[in-house]
């Protein structure tokens, strides 16, 4: 199924683009995090294991055992620093 | 009017303007402004500008999921959240939070409650640019996260 995958701050700057569309088999947002892994080189060392960042499904933050539907919006990035 | 407000905008902002705006209602007895301006001293010592990033969408639905939650919290008049977005030159305003209630217990905790989690919550990234163009990524604070959890 595809997903609409964001990248934003430090982390778009790693992966060296903002977004693209994935056709992907992840039924959750842990397995999507193990299928990007498996890029190697900035997605490896980014999303590894106890790296800290965060992820939202749909605007909305989520853990790693959120299920994924097609069409999805997932974003990934660092924690905040506004205000 | 409206009275409870987000705005995530490039432009600048006349807090005074807004502070007046907000003070004509005749129910409000107290009105609390903050106002978070970039400095010279932060992750670098140099600093001539900050890139402030945000997700569009994301972000104002967490500004109002924040609002909200104060809301429940107080007895609010009004809210007005105005975070700039874009390049910022050093002592250029970036956020503007105004509350309004009867009385400043209210609006006291409730600024301080939504800057918080604005900080915490709200999706937002700092990029502090030095005078030489260098930049490096602003790396989030341990100290903020401890302040948002005072409030659970």
């Amino acid at each position: 199924m595809k997903l609409n995958l964001l990248y934003f701050a430090r982390l778009k700057d790693a992966f060296g683009r903002d977004s693209e569309t994935l056709d992907s088999e992840a039924t959750t947002v842990g397995a999507l995090l193990a299928e990007l892994r498996t890029r190697g080189d900035a997605w490896t060392e980014e999303l590894a294991e106890g790296r800290v960042f965060r992820v939202a499904l749909n605007q909305e933050l989520v853990t790693p055992d959120a299920m994924l539907s097609a069409g999805d919006e997932v974003a990934i990035f660092p924690p905040v620093t506004g205000g | 009017m409206d009275t409870f407000t987000v705005r995530v905008d490039a432009a600048a902002f006349d807090a005074g303007q807004e502070i007046a705006r907000l003070s004509a209602d005749p129910g409000v007895g107290a009105v609390v402004s903050f106002v978070g301006v970039v400095r010279r001293h932060g992750d670098g010592d140099d600093i001539a500008a900050l890139e402030l990033e945000h997700y569009p969408g994301m972000t104002e639905k967490s500004l109002a999921a924040i609002v909200a939650e104060a809301r429940q919290r107080w007895p609010l008049s009004a809210v007005l959240i105005h975070h700039r977005v874009g390049r910022l030159a050093l002592g250029e305003p970036i956020v503007l939070v105004v509350t309004t209630s009867a009385h400043r217990a209210a609006a006291f905790a409730a600024c301080e409650f939504l800057m918080d989690y604005l900080k915490t919550r709200a999706p937002f990234w700092k990029k502090e640019i030095g005078d030489d163009g260098r930049s490096h990524w602003v790396e989030a604070k341990a100290s903020d996260e401890g302040a948002a959890g005072r409030w659970q």
